[in-house]
């Protein structure tokens, strides 16, 4: 075997990884691992224009395609710009690497220049993270990093590393397997708890199935649809769980929450047996848990964490396993005992349930002045067929994208639910198109979220991404507005000066502004966002 | 209610700052944290008292065990244990005083080790609660300084923490 530097050992890792994308911002400290990823051509090197950026692709690549994204960054203003992003994927948890440089191992606490303690900042935002003080260490590391972000609840690891170690040499060696006496990620649910919960369901009068990211996260969309099926129970899938059942199918009731619609709300508050499943019973879903716990309901909670069970909302059966594991089961035990719930119990529930939604409550009125923001996702669905990849930023257009496009299947729908990081959709997106080539990319944004990671157009036009921007400007900050108006007025800034967009096509190969219901004229628009290739 | 929470968990850079962070950032409450390598150099041993409702404690323990340095976590307060911690106390030792506090020491099974003209630094094993009641027992106008080192605990009989 012979001798390698660091920064070599760093890309022969990525390479036994099989990471296709590297998205980075160069600087001093990860010189030498720049230098070793120019020597190669297996992997390949996105310079985006703001290390947040870097972070938030690599994530769009991950929720897209179950791959771990991978971003670099240098030490110090690269670390720290990285924050955010890392942030973002631990709220979601989704499956990160992160290497950041660090100023070499004889000036850590000397306050070199453009240090700083990037493990302890990033401590609280990471599954995991580490400092290589020695090359030796290296790859056993990569190899840890790559497993804990991608195993049991998946979410971002930092990988520190002093610019020394980038150029120390050593021989390399990859783990091909890797067992660590504190992390064993269970897997298999507990098979009594299953039974207990298969029992639950086949009893239920008022049954209710409510998932999330958990489901989609683990690939646990198929067997989710086959058991809901089998059951012929209500389903709601949450902002993060989005896709996890097909949109349009009868028995999908929409999203549950404060966003959601009517009837999911009401069936989740009036059903006696809910089974949730890699959902973790957030504020923006059930609001007060007090008062969401004072219906009488048996709760059965599926989850691969079990910090998240029974954290908000006391739940009756606790299964820690992989969704699709326990679903799997779940459908084994129900297929064995060739068992089904009450068809007439099952079928006033259905009553109510369509009388529910017999208010319509999505409904909303066409205005001849200004085009309607919701008319606009349904135009969009309906011209990419439902099947593109749609990324959001954070703010109404995100509800509106949520409530209105109906996603067929899972990894097509990629937001910021957890920490509702404003500026992710534009990098969203260039992850997604460069790790799904030939898919329809559409980012819809607001006027204010887009600015908050406006360079990455230069990017995205950079590396030739075909990626349609679509902007549904309502000039105010609408959620907060929204957030706050229940209750007393809290006066919220708007951008006085939003910028005209169309300015900034001198980054994007075409742009159209829209802004009355003329006839056609939006659907024209939106027919070129459909043909148009970059 | 009050808990003695004991850790396993790999010596490592920074682990012990992980344990720390996790409880302030869900604001929980750390009474005494205590911690030191074990037989095994590789693996630290820590103890936490901290209350809370059961809810919280069960939070407390599923979220330490989510942290990837830590190997094992049990809540020595739901079984039999035994609990100990060490004060060193300077009292001000002169006249009658002087008796009085070597009294209680050896009441309080104490040791006094260091002694000077006007000074007794007695050192005292106990439960956290009977360190208390030492303090309360000793006239306040006589302490000068004390310092703990935080409750650590082990289970009764068969009940190991080990890996």
């Amino acid at each position: 075997m012979t001798m390698m530097t660091g920064a070599e050992i760093v890309i022969r890792c990525l390479q036994e990884e099989k990471v296709e994308y590297v998205f980075g911002y160069p600087g001093g400290a990860v010189l030498h691992i720049y230098d070793a990823l120019f020597k190669q051509d297996q992997i390949k090197h996105v310079l985006v224009r703001h290390e947040q950026a870097a972070v938030h692709a690599a994530d769009g690549l991950a929720r897209s395609s179950h791959k771990v994204g991978v971003a670099l960054v240098t030490s110090g203003p690269g670390a720290t710009n990285a924050v955010t992003g890392i942030a973002t994927a631990y709220m979601d948890s989704i499956p990160l690497v992160i290497i950041s440089g660090q100023v070499p191992n004889d000036y850590i606490g000397q306050d070199a220049f453009q240090e700083c303690d990037t493990v302890g900042i990033t401590r609280p935002c990471v599954k995991h993270n580490f400092l290589v003080n020695d090359v030796h260490q290296l790859a056993l590391t990569f190899k840890k990093a790559f497993y804990i972000a991608n195993s049991g609840r998946p979410g971002p690891v930092v990988i520190d590393i002093p610019k020394d170690v980038t150029a120390a040499k050593c021989r390399f060696d990859y783990p091909s397997a890797i067992q660590m006496r504190s992390y064993n990620p269970v897997v298999k649910g507990h098979l009594g708890q299953i039974k207990k919960a298969v029992h639950l369901l086949l009893e239920a009068k008022r049954p209710m199935i409510y998932t999330g990211g958990g489901v989609i996260l683990s690939n646990g969309a198929e067997p989710l649809t086959r058991l809901t099926r089998r059951l012929g129970f209500p389903i709601t899938n949450t902002l993060m769980g989005l896709g996890a059942y097909p949109g349009t199918d009868r028995q999908f009731l929409g999203m549950p929450g404060m966003h959601g619609t009517v009837e999911a709300n009401l069936a989740m508050q009036h059903c006696d047996v809910l089974l949730a499943i890699g959902a973790r019973f957030d504020d923006r879903v059930i609001g007060n848990p007090d008062n969401f716990s004072s219906l009488p309901r048996k709760i059965i909670h599926v989850d691969i964490d079990p910090s998240s069970i029974s954290k908000r909302v006391k739940v009756d059966v606790p299964i820690v396993g992989n969704v699709p594991d326990v679903l799997e089961e779940m459908i084994r035990l129900i297929e064995a005992g060739n068992a089904a719930p009450d068809a007439q119990d099952l079928a006033a529930w259905w009553k109510q349930i369509e009388e529910w939604r017999g208010k319509q409550c999505m409904k909303y009125r066409m205005r001849k002045s200004v085009i309607m923001p919701q008319y606009v996702i349904e135009k969009l669905y309906e011209i990419t067929g439902g099947r593109a990849i749609v990324t959001s930023d954070v703010g109404q257009h995100q509800m509106w994208a949520a409530q209105y496009y109906k996603f067929e299947q899972p990894r097509r729908w990629l937001n910021s639910g957890g920490l509702g990081t404003m500026g992710v959709g534009l990098p969203y997106a260039m992850g997604a198109a460069l790790v799904n080539p030939g898919m329809q990319v559409v980012c819809v944004t607001g006027e204010g979220s887009i600015q908050m990671c406006i360079q990455e157009l230069s990017t995205a036009k950079q590396f030739r991404l075909p990626i349609k921007i679509i902007n549904l400007n309502n000039r105010r900050r609408c959620s907060t507005a929204v957030a706050t108006r229940s209750r007393t007025w809290i006066r919220c800034p708007t951008s006085s000066s939003s910028p005209r967009l169309m300015a900034t096509s001198g980054f994007a190969s075409s742009g159209r502004k829209t802004s009355r219901q003329r006839s056609g004229r939006l659907s024209s628009t939106t027919r070129t966002i459909s043909s148009s290739s970059t | 209610m009050r808990h003695i929470i004991s850790i396993l968990l790999e010596n490592e850079a920074g682990a012990l700052s992980r344990v720390a962070g996790l409880f302030s950032a869900r604001a929980y409450n750390i009474e005494t944290l205590t911690v030191a390598p074990t037989e095994d150099v590789s693996l630290s041993r820590l103890t936490i008292v901290t209350s809370g409702t059961d809810a919280v404690i069960e939070q407390i323990t599923k979220q330490l065990n989510k942290l990837i340095d830590v190997i094992k976590v049990v809540d020595l307060s739901e079984a039999a244990h035994i609990e100990r911690e060490l004060m060193l106390i300077k009292v001000r030792a002169t006249g009658k005083d002087r008796e009085e506090v070597k009294r209680l020491a050896d009441i309080f099974r104490g040791h006094i080790i260091d002694v000077t003209e006007s000074t007794y630094v007695v050192e005292l094993t106990a439960s956290g609660a009977k360190l208390d009641s030492f303090i309360q027992a000793i006239d306040p106008g006589l302490i000068l300084e004390t310092v703990r080192t935080g409750v650590c605990g082990i289970g009764r009989g068969e009940r190991i923490l080990k890996v």
